[in-house]
Parts: structure tokens; C-alpha cells; sequence
């Protein structure tokens, strides 16, 4: 992992290439600048944590990610496709929503409040994207779905509406429901902030497993625990920058700059 | 350990004696309501007296409302009656859909024609409305089919001949209608969470999918009880239609009653079919309010519910707690 932009070779394949490449991201809303030139690159099978106080575009360059927030300048490339756009002789066209559809399903993302469908059951959640978007059939999707449920932990309550389950259970099946589309990278947006501390440990577990089953993830968390046990690479974002990158073990543990150490000691 | 066993099992039995036991059911003397069974009584013989009034009453003629409350007139009233409400109603609601999606586009064209249609249509009067559509024929003659600003014509016809009375009310009251519908759309859509947008965008959900699978399913449970309303109001205004011309109930009650001048009796016949016909309406909106409820708890109070917590609420102590009360002071002196 390196946070400079990456000095592409001139005939890299596709599999040699970054899972997740950005340069130079800039983001507005308004007048205030959220993310002032982002650049990282995520190799396939590692797990970057993002860490930073509140309002530092972490959350924002997630959703640039996959286009629920659109770049003002800069690029995002995912699996060497260019986020939003293509690219044809030399210049960019935007996408249309049908395509950018499509793009997203390689990019799987887990929402802090959860959004699973209430009116779905647990497994009609999972299956929803697979038979609805990639059109398998219902029995196949049900069988993918159950084996997802499991993983997670919550094989007994397929039948179960997301408003009966606990938070931390609705956002295991969130988790499903993102694997379901069998996506190539995927993004987590403070997945347990909204938790109840005693419910943390079983999401934290399931995104544990599935970063040793060799996932690309990016995280965005407040959990420094996790960060450091389970993430390849630790970010930490302020102002709109990336401040500091590299091992959590160090990163985390101790840190180069000033902000970084500020950061820490306030949430540690 | 078998001799100990015994005096184990009733060890855990014995610290739990006097002081430490399960408290009984409370015992305390009920608030009395006396006002409640004032009002009560008041409303009763309120009721009961105007009810007996009214039957005594010799122009009330039941025999008359008997005679035409089955009468072919009157059931071939009900059925237009009804056809026009389902009629309308589905065209309100589809059509109102499509308004409503086009007020929330971000096309500025959609969204200010959008606003416009509801603007006229729920501005004015139904019965402006009735009317104009009854007398189309005199604002456009013709309709004619061809390349607009040419003289250049693939078809003509006669207005009156294209809209005829039935034609005119059900578009009246169509097109009202979907002008209420699109905002009960667009309040219902609005009232879903955007997160719920973004996640089935992050799967990979078209904005059509998302809106058909994942919006509108849970707008529904917001839509549905307006909406119930509405089909009651429309049931009801569809016998605005008796000015235009229209066969429907209380056009065919009122031609009557225009005739054998048997006025009071005619419209209790047409009040009996309505109030039914109302009664009956309530049964699908319950069906699919629990339909589109699923997933979110949350129980409504019924009727049997709401009458037994008010015979709780007024019932005097009954005999055998006053009796246990009694006793229960005996044994403590």
C-alpha cells in the first residue's frame, strides 16, 4: 500500500492494478471544501481502515467510492474502471444511471444506520439484489442467501423482519446483503457506531472473518482496536487530506505527526 | 449428599418467608368517574329520544323506503355508482403516480407542468369541473388528429360524440382525483428514508427498480390510509354526477323523487346504500394497511378494544373484591 500516487506501469494488467485507485479527490458541497485531495491506492485483498475526527471526508470519499457522491475533480478507479465515467479517445463521458448501476455492483457498501428494507425479511433482503439486479433465479438466490445468513451468524432468522431484529444482527444481514451481489471490494461506513457497545464485538467478528477470507475492505471506523488487529493499512483523514498513512502498528501506535497524536489520545 | 438432599430443596424456600415474598395483586379503591356516567346517560336518553321521535314520525314512510330499496332503479343506480368510483379511483391513483414522480423530477419541465395540473385541478371546484366536462362539446367541437400548426388532418370527430355524459363525469372525477392522489404520492415517497435510495443504489438498483421494489412499497403504508379516504369521499361525489346527467344512485333517486314527490323517504333509500357502501369500503383499506404494515409493529386499537377498556373505566367495584376487602379487614382486627 502506498498513498502517492502509484507510477503506473505502462502495460499493467488489469490484475496487477490497484483494487481501488484515487487521485488527487476533491469534493465540495457549497462553499465548504470536504475533501481536498485525496490520493490512495488499495491493492486486491487489503483492508485500509480510514480513521479521523468528524467532518475530516472520510464518510464523503467513501460514497465517492461508489458514486453516491459525485468527484468535482480527481478520479476514482475501481478494478481499473474509472468511477462515473468513461474514458474514450482521451476524453471522458459521464455514465448513465443504468451504467453507473452496473459499475456499483462490484463495489459492496455497509451503512451506518444499516438501510436494510423493512419491509423484506432478513432473507428477502439478500435475495433482493441478486434476483432483481443480476437476475438469478429465486431458488438459487435463496440458496446463496441462507449460506450467507449462516455466515453471519443468523441462519435462524431468515423469516425475520429487520424491525425485530438488534441492531447488531440488521447490520450482520446488511453485511449478507452486500456479499449477495459478490462484490469485488467492500466499503464500510462506521458500521458500529450505531451499535450498542455489547453488540459490536459479533459485526466486528463477521468483518474479521471476512477480511481473513482475503476481501478488499475499506473501512471507516472509530473502532482503533479493530484498526490496528485486523486492517493491512491505517488512514488517518483531517481536513479534507490524508495526514497520515501506513501500518496501523505504527500509525496508531505511534505516530509521526502532531494531529495524529492529538487525534489518538482524545479517542483512546 | 442423599440425607442433605431434603433440606436443600427447601432451603432455597425458607429465606423467601414473610419479608422477602412475592407481593399479591394490588388492592386500592378505583378512581370513580362520575362525570363519565352523567355524560353517558345524557347521550343515551338524547339518542333514544330522537330516534323514537324520528320513527314515529308518519312522513318517514317505511313502507316507501322498503319498496325502492331493492327496486331495479335503485340497484342499477348503485352499480354505476360504483363502477364510476372504481373507475376514477384507478385512474386517480395511476395517474397520480406518474404526477407525482414527474413533480419530483429533477426535469424543470416535468416538475413545473406537474405543479401546474395540480394547481388547476384541485383549485377549482369538482362541480366546476363536472360541469365543464359535461359541456366540453361547447369549448372544443372538433377534436382533430394531425401535424399540430399545419392544416395537415388524419382524423376528426365530433366531441360530443367522443365524451358522452359518462365519459365527461368519469373524467371529472378522474382527473380531480389524481390531482389529490400525486400529493399523497408525493408526501408518501418523500416520507421514505433516503438512506433506503442508497442502499439499493449500492446494489446496483436502477432509479426505476429502486423506486418500484424498495420507495413505493414502503410509501404505501403511508399512502394507503389517505387513500381510503379518498375512495370514501369519491363514492360519495360521485353523486355530484346527478347534475350532469349520469345513471348513478343518486341520479335515479333523484328522478324519482322528482316524480311521486316521495323526497324524504327516497333519500334515507340512497343514505341506507351509501353508508353501506362505505361500511363495505373499510374492509380492503384494513386489508391492505396490514399488508403494507409488515415489517413495522405497532398495533391499532379496534372497536371491541376501545368499548372494553371504557366498561373498566366505569365499572363500579364488583361484589366479590368488595366482599374479599371486607373479609380482608375482618381477619386483620
Amino acid at each position: 500500500m502506498t498513498t502517492t500516487i502509484p507510477q503506473s506501469a505502462p502495460a499493467a494488467s488489469v490484475a496487477d492494478r490497484p483494487m481501488v485507485e484515487a487521485v488527487d479527490v476533491h469534493k465540495r458541497f457549497g462553499s465548504l471544501e470536504v475533501l481536498k485531495g485525496i490520493t490512495m491506492s488499495v491493492e486486491r485483498g487489503q483492508v485500509v481502515c480510514l480513521l479521523g475526527p468528524s467532518g475530516s471526508g472520510k464518510s464523503t470519499f467513501l460514497r465517492c467510492i461508489n458514486h453516491l457522491e459525485q468527484v468535482d475533480a480527481g478520479m476514482i478507479r475501481v478494478a481499473g474502471e474509472t468511477v462515473g465515467y468513461r474514458e474514450r479517445n482521451g476524453r471522458l463521458h459521464e455514465l448513465r444511471e443504468k451504467e453507473v448501476a452496473a459499475q456499483r455492483r462490484k463495489v459492496g457498501m455497509v451503512f451506518q444506520r444499516f438501510n436494510l428494507f423493512p419491509h423484506m425479511t432478513a432473507l428477502e433482503n439478500v435475495i433482493e439484489a441478486p434476483v432483481q439486479v443480476a437476475g438469478r433465479s429465486r431458488s438459487q438466490a435463496k440458496e446463496q442467501a441462507r449460506a450467507l445468513l449462516a455466515q453471519v451468524g443468523l441462519a435462524e432468522k431468515a423469516d425475520t423482519y429487520p424491525a425485530q431484529l438488534s441492531g447488531g444482527q440488521q447490520q450482520r444481514v446488511a453485511i449478507a446483503r452486500a456479499l449477495a451481489m459478490e462484490p469485488e471490494v467492500m466499503l464500510f461506513d462506521e458500521p458500529t457506531s450505531a451499535l450498542d457497545p455489547e453488540l459490536v464485538g459479533d459485526v466486528l467478528d463477521v468483518m474479521r472473518g471476512l477480511a481473513e477470507s482475503g476481501m478488499t475492505m475499506i473501512v471507516v471506523t472509530h473502532e482503533i482496536g479493530f484498526a490496528r488487529e485486523v486492517g493491512d493499512v491505517a488512514v488517518f483523514m483531517d481536513g479534507g487530506v490524508v495526514v497520515e498513512a501506513g501500518d496501523p502498528a505504527q500509525v496508531l501506535v505511534d505516530p509521526r505527526e502532531e494531529r495524529t497524536r492529538a487525534f489518538l489520545s482524545k479517542v483512546l | 449428599m442423599t440425607a442433605t438432599q431434603p433440606s436443600s430443596t427447601a432451603a432455597p424456600e425458607a429465606p423467601r418467608g414473610a419479608p422477602g415474598a412475592r407481593p399479591g395483586p394490588i388492592e386500592a379503591v378505583p378512581v370513580r368517574h362520575p362525570g363519565r356516567w352523567i355524560a353517558a346517560v345524557l347521550v343515551l336518553v338524547i339518542g333514544i329520544g330522537s330516534l323514537s321521535s324520528i320513527l314515529q314520525n308518519p312522513n318517514l314512510d317505511l313502507p316507501t323506503v322498503g319498496e325502492y330499496l331493492f327496486k331495479p332503479l335503485t340497484i342499477d343506480g348503485v352499480l354505476i355508482t360504483l363502477w364510476l368510483t372504481a373507475a376514477s379511483m384507478v385512474m386517480g391513483v395511476f395517474g397520480g403516480i406518474v404526477v407525482a414522480v414527474m413533480r419530483l423530477s429533477p426535469n424543470p419541465v416535468l416538475s413545473i407542468a406537474a405543479m401546474l395540473f395540480i394547481w388547476v385541478f384541485r383549485g377549482t371546484p369538482l362541480l366546476l369541473q363536472l360541469i365543464f366536462w359535461g359541456f366540453i362539446g361547447a369549448f372544443i367541437p372538433k377534436i382533430v388528429i394531425g401535424i399540430p400548426f399545419t392544416s395537415v388532418e388524419f382524423w376528426s370527430f365530433t366531441t360530443s360524440d367522443l365524451i358522452p355524459a359518462t365519459v365527461a363525469a368519469l373524467l371529472a372525477l378522474g382527473l380531480n382525483e389524481m390531482a389529490y392522489a400525486a400529493e399523497i404520492v408525493r408526501a408518501g415517497i418523500q416520507s421514505v428514508d433516503h438512506g433506503q435510495t442508497e442502499a439499493a443504489h449500492s446494489l446496483g438498483m436502477s432509479p426505476a427498480k429502486t423506486l418500484r421494489r424498495v420507495v413505493l412499497p414502503q410509501a404505501m403504508r403511508v399512502i394507503i390510509p389517505p387513500m381510503g379516504n379518498e375512495t370514501i369521499t369519491m363514492l360519495k361525489s360521485t353523486s355530484l354526477v346527478a347534475i350532469v346527467a349520469g345513471d348513478d344512485l343518486m341520479s335515479n333517486i333523484r328522478e324519482a323523487y322528482t316524480q311521486n314527490y316521495k323526497i324524504i323517504p327516497l333519500l334515507i333509500v340512497a343514505a341506507i346504500w351509501y353508508l353501506a357502501l362505505t361500511s363495505i369500503l373499510s374492509i380492503p383499506q384494513m386489508w391492505l394497511e396490514r399488508r403494507y404494515g409488515r415489517g413495522f409493529t405497532g398495533a391499532r386499537p379496534t372497536i371491541g378494544s376501545r368499548v372494553s377498556t371504557f366498561t373498566q373505566s366505569i365499572a363500579l367495584p364488583s361484589r366479590e373484591s368488595r366482599a374479599a376487602r371486607a373479609s380482608k379487614k375482618e381477619s386483620a382486627s
